[in-house]
């Protein structure tokens, strides 16, 4: 800009790409910025790539995905002072779904962590919530004999998901599929390449995902796809990622998660181990909230209507306001409107009113519905 | 993507097909791409009265919802039922089998005149262009 030049531009312009960005470009990929990066919406229908999914399987690139290392002798132990859950448990090679709160109770991040040795974890957060989680980690481990490392850059992070991905995946691997077990991660080769290859997903379908080094996210990617294709594969984006999670009822940090809500109001007390020796940041305010029931419950809905319940609708209980709906879509699977949506404890108990979704001032009448959504049968 | 020459085009990124009285309108390629896959389109009744620039119906995405513009004055002849089942005909064929209503010109417009206010192809490009 003229004028302008005695300011250099210390960062670069644009959302940052991943190393699959020439990948998606030539799939025609529609690519959209998330987060700060430039990721893939979709390449074609995210209906079909949704399906897909359900029926075979899809390739995700979650390179956006913050990758953070937790090294030392004290790192078990800094880990549970910062987390909810108790990381020390954790066995080498398993993985825990766990959240990061603030004092308040108030959830920072939803967060996986692996442990990938005895001193050597890596915490998986959200793109938009690396910043926060790596320096909340960096404070919250003073004291304590850990190393904390952003490796986000370092990492690239394919997933492949669906029922097919494990026959898929099979030939491509050195590591035993069947003796890796959900939410169980171990080194490996794909395509011949050294990764981290993890049993875990975001789906709601058997599936792994795969942290390798950039370089060789080109090279994985594409002998997981002509492996794939024949049995049904094909590159899904963040939109199929967004309903998929939705139907498996997982919650997503900005809907259903964020700092003025706590795991219980989210129904995920599970992940906070309040009976930690030590404590840890939030505890406080989680034990009381532990003990006075949720101000609000996370519950789901389901519509008659064709219209989409969206972020931010209001809910109805006999007409009046009783809840916020925090994601809602119309599912693939189902071929209905579905919703998750904070709602007054109240309406979710025996006497039931009638629900309904202010959908652009037309109140839409709605079911509560049991998450989640979809659950894959098992075979 | 697709801006077929013997059509017209609005702001909203509606088309319109003249003929005689009578215009057929739907969404453009360009539209259903940036929507993503069509979930549902709630269309005006037939016999309605619509009125150019103003929303008449919409037209939901996985994505976003948006508003239906009618690019004419007029009275609504007929309506596509088939998108009642099949949404996704605007994705597969906007300027086809994913058309969405038509309407009845008054008396003593249009005719081959365009209404007022409508896109040459050329301009719609342009539009588009700068949206792209």
């Amino acid at each position: 800009m003229p004028g302008s030049s005695s300011n250099p531009p210390e960062k670069p312009s644009g959302p940052r790409a991943t190393p699959l960005r020439a990948v998606h470009e030539q799939l025609g990929a529609t690519l959209t910025g998330f987060a700060g990066w430039l990721m893939p919406l979709r390449y074609g229908s995210e209906t079909a790539e949704h399906l897909a999914v359900r029926r075979a399987a899809g390739l995700f690139d979650l390179s956006h995905m913050g990758e953070i290392a937790v090294t030392g002798p004290d790192a078990a132990a800094a880990l549970d002072h910062a987390l909810t859950g108790q990381l020390s448990a954790v066995a080498p090679g398993r993985a825990r779904y766990t959240m990061m709160c603030a004092e308040d109770g108030g959830v920072l991040d939803d967060l996986v962590v692996y442990r990938l040795a005895g001193e050597e974890f890596m915490v998986v957060a959200n793109a938009a919530n690396t910043a926060t989680v790596d320096g909340e980690l960096r404070r919250r481990s003073a004291g304590f004999d850990a190393r904390i490392t952003d490796q986000t850059a370092d990492y690239a992070l394919i997933a492949i998901q669906g029922p097919e991905a494990v026959g898929i995946l099979a030939p491509l691997t050195d590591a035993s599929l069947g003796d890796l077990k959900y939410y169980a991660a171990q080194r490996a080769t794909v395509a011949g390449r050294p990764v981290w290859l993890a049993r875990t997903g975001y789906t709601g379908e058997d599936g792994f995902e795969i942290f390798c080094l950039p370089d060789d996210a080109e090279p994985i990617w594409n002998a997981l796809t002509s492996a794939g294709v024949p049995a049904g594969l094909v590159p899904a984006g963040l939109a199929a990622r967004d309903t998929l999670r939705l139907e498996a009822g997982m919650p997503l940090y900005g809907n259903e998660l964020g700092p003025d809500v706590t795991p219980y109001d989210a129904g995920l007390g599970r992940v906070v181990k309040l009976e930690k020796p030590d404590g840890f940041v939030g505890a406080g305010a989680l034990a009381e909230r532990a003990t006075s029931g949720p101000r609000k419950v996370l519950a789901g809905l389901t519509l008659t209507t064709r219209r989409i319940p969206r972020h931010g609708y209001t809910v109805l209980a006999d007409g009046r306001a009783c809840g916020t709906v925090t994601s809602g879509a119309l599912s693939p699977t189902l071929g209905t409107p579905i919703a998750m949506a904070y709602l007054e404890p109240d309406v979710t108990r025996d006497p039931k009113p009638r629900l309904a979704v202010d959908i652009r001032g037309r109140a839409e009448s709605a079911d509560l519905t049991d998450l989640p959504f979809y659950r894959r049968s098992r075979a | 993507m697709s801006v077929p020459a013997e059509l017209r085009y609005t702001a909203e990124h509606e088309w319109v097909a003249m003929n005689g009285p009578t215009a057929t309108v739907g969404i453009t390629d360009f539209a259903a791409r940036s929507l993503g896959d069509v979930v549902y389109v709630s269309l005006p009744a037939e016999g309605a009265s619509v009125t150019a620039e103003e929303p008449c119906g919409e037209v939901e995405s996985t994505k976003s919802v948006s508003d239906l513009y009618s690019p004419v004055d007029g009275e609504v002849t007929d309506i596509n039922g088939d998108l009642e089942d099949d949404p996704g005909l605007v994705n597969a064929d906007p300027y086809g089998a994913g058309w969405m209503f038509r309407v009845r010109l008054p008396p003593g417009s249009g005719d081959e005149d365009l209404p007022p206010g409508l896109l040459t192809p050329g301009e719609y490009e342009e539009l588009t262009k700068d949206s792209d």
